[in-house]
């Protein structure tokens, strides 16, 4: 029976070799829950597509890509590219890859597929440089939404979350009252803290400022940065006393469990309660941050093509299938992040994604600081030292000059 | 050189220095000291003292990053007053509220050692004292007894006998043990990391997770590499004599 089994299972092998026309390797990072079982997904579909081309599922594991990023910089600099391979939109692609003539544009394949309008144009020009695309958006998530545990709201005599400023802090203090801590951060690993600090910076700025500050039109010792950098201190007398010990997910966790009211995230948070059981809208509420409305801020994954790629017109219909309103939506339900096309089925998302695709269709997109999209490297380190300084000494002059340094030190 | 010129003024790198310093101090002497207590307790045949030496050295037996998730989760302070956690709420239900306190999360500090890495330390002390022990056991069961009981006919007490005979006897080991905790210590990153990572304001921050960061995460690999070089020549001030003098001892011999 068993010598049955190998003997089928060796043909079946050999047979699928003879038959395909090849090959395509995809690169990604997605081993979490949710990501892997997405991309699964979507090798299945591209299998259905194109029966006689063979996926190469060349994943890396490491939260948020760390190591995979390690192994594909040495990869794409040894000549010996993957097909395509999973990077976030904005200055990661551009400033590791694009800048240094390791990728294909694929402007024109946009235009041939007929989809250079299905996307928003805001996402579009984070994938480009020069004028040209150099890689298609998968998905979408949100980084500026606050979630809330509504049992805690209610207790405090708080009925929405507030979209201003001082009626946020007006509700920070009733909670503070109430007994709770008003606002969850775990900033262990330092970037949560830069992630609230950007959507301030958002706020104060409005779109155009803060996308101003990465073409160089508005300065980095404008005082609205001045401002978001002292609201961000008020912030930080409402958070939890041992934010230093935890991560992100302690912080959602905190909120979940009672322990506190809100807690400011991307919206993998939202993937993150529903497996612990909550359902949007019924436990927990969420809202964008004030100052925040008609902002998007965008952390999304792509796909490229890079030069040199072994297996190009394969790795095209890869890029063909993840652009696709079909392929889009087999993955994101599953990842729990929103299509980055706007003609998407709406009707298999749940109301969060849903408001989140509106939105999505209609606000500013921008790229944000704390994954990669905004800025250089060497500046998100930087200023996650200097935002991790300052929650601790307040000191906002400091504070400010070190983002100004480490501006001008990195872009 | 600007590299140089440039981490000596941050005040990060200042932090990292200091931090250092003070750990590997108490680190060194917390093991030492420890480590011969541990020693002599299971050197004097108290019943069960093999079972009890595999356990001092069981720690050793675990990587830096396991003990360090688990240390992070046993000083995690939780909000205080109301809600301990960890070690903290063990002090509380035993009514030792007293002693609650921020552990690593705190920022306050004494002529630049910062409190928060008392914890760390502990950490550090758990897992190497028992390789400490080790080092030490060794050196004592080699001690010929024919010396104790020629001591001990001569009337010296227990304290003279381990003071003037057994210590003496024991200094190489004390010297190598302290040249092998030194290094641990100079270059530690994967305790640090996995318990505290670089702390509020940098408070548990070590070189090596500074190196890190600049090189691989902000794609700076020239001013890692200074940071790397500094740590080397740390290293070096350690190992250099250590290394000569057993080059001497063996050339005599």
């Amino acid at each position: 029976m068993k010598k049955l089994l190998v003997f089928f299972s060796v043909i079946l092998f050999a047979t699928s070799f003879m038959f395909a026309a090849g090959q395509v390797e995809i690169f990604s990072w997605w081993t979490g829950g949710g990501e892997e079982e997405g991309l699964n997904a979507l090798i299945e579909l591209f299998n259905e597509w194109y029966p006689d081309v063979n996926v190469i599922n060349a994943t890396v594991a490491g939260g948020a890509g760390t190591n995979a990023k390690a192994v594909l910089k040495t990869r794409m600099l040894g000549g010996n590219p993957p097909d395509s391979f999973q990077v976030h939109a904005g200055e990661e692609l551009t400033d590791t890859y694009v800048i240094t003539g390791l990728m294909e544009p694929i402007t024109d394949l946009l235009a041939e597929w007929g989809i250079s309008d299905k996307f928003p144009e805001d996402i579009l020009s984070i994938c480009s440089y020069g004028g040209e695309v150099y890689s298609i958006p998968v998905n979408v998530h949100r980084g500026n939404v606050i979630f809330a545990n509504n049992a805690i709201l209610e207790e405090a005599g708080v009925d929405s979350i507030p979209l201003d400023w001082d009626g946020f802090f007006a509700a920070l203090d009733k909670i503070k009252e109430a007994g709770y801590v008003p606002l969850a951060l775990g900033d262990k690993n330092k970037w949560p803290a830069t992630h609230l600090f950007e959507d301030v910076l958002a706020s104060t700025l409005g779109p155009d400022g803060y996308k101003g500050l990465w073409d160089g039109s508005v300065s980095f010792d404008d005082p609205k940065v001045v401002e978001a950098v002292e609201i961000f201190g008020r912030l930080m007398d409402y958070v939890n006393e041992d934010h230093a010990a935890g991560t992100w997910q302690d912080a959602t966790l905190m909120v979940q469990d009672g322990r506190a009211a809100m807690n400011v995230m991307g919206d993998w948070a939202e993937g993150y309660l529903k497996t612990l059981g909550w359902t949007p809208g019924v436990e927990f509420d969420w809202s964008v941050v004030p100052g925040n409305e008609g902002i998007f801020m965008v952390v999304s994954d792509t796909f490229g093509l890079p030069k040199g790629a072994p297996d190009a017109e394969n790795a095209k219909k890869w890029l063909k299938l993840v652009s696709s309103v079909e392929g889009q939506d087999t993955f994101n339900p599953i990842k729990g992040s929103i299509p980055a096309r706007v003609d998407a089925d709406k009707s298999l998302y749940d109301v969060y994604l849903t408001w989140s695709m509106d939105d999505f269709a209609t606000n500013a997109l921008l790229p944000s600081i704390a994954h990669g999209s905004a800025a250089p490297e060497g500046f998100i380190t930087a200023l996650n030292d200097v935002i991790n300084a300052y929650v601790t000494d307040r000191n906002v002059e400091k504070c400010v000059d070190g983002i100004i340094e480490a501006a001008e030190d990195n872009l | 050189m600007k590299n140089y010129e440039r981490i000596f003024s941050d005040s990060r790198f200042q932090t990292d220095l200091w931090n250092t310093l003070y750990f590997t101090i108490f680190f060194i002497f917390g093991c030492l000291f420890l480590g011969i207590i541990l020693a002599i307790l299971v050197d004097s045949k108290v019943k069960g003292a093999g079972i009890f030496q595999n356990f001092f050295l069981f720690p050793m037996a675990l990587a830096f990053v396991v003990t360090g998730t688990v240390w992070s989760w046993i000083f995690a302070p939780g909000i205080l007053p109301e809600n301990p956690e960890g070690i903290n709420l063990l002090f509380n239900s035993i009514g030792l509220s007293g002693l609650e306190w921020k552990w690593y999360t705190s920022t306050d500090s004494f002529i630049n050692f910062n409190f928060a890495l008392i914890p760390v330390i502990i950490g550090a002390v758990w897992q190497m004292a028992g390789y400490t022990m080790a080092m030490y056991l060794a050196g004592l069961r080699g001690i010929p007894s024919t010396f104790t009981e020629a001591a001990m006919v001569d009337g010296a007490s227990g304290w003279q006998i381990f003071w003037k005979i057994k210590f003496p006897i024991l200094k190489p080991i004390t010297f190598s043990a302290m040249i092998i905790l030194a290094h641990i210590s100079l270059k530690i990153f994967d305790l640090v990391y996995a318990m505290t990572g670089s702390g509020p304001n940098n408070v548990t921050d070590v070189p090596s997770i500074y190196m890190w960061e600049t090189t691989f995460r902000a794609n700076k690999y020239a001013r890692g590499s200074a940071i790397a070089i500094i740590m080397l020549l740390l290293v070096a001030i350690f190992i250099v004599p250590y290394l000569v003098s057993s080059f001497k001892s063996n050339k005599r011999a």
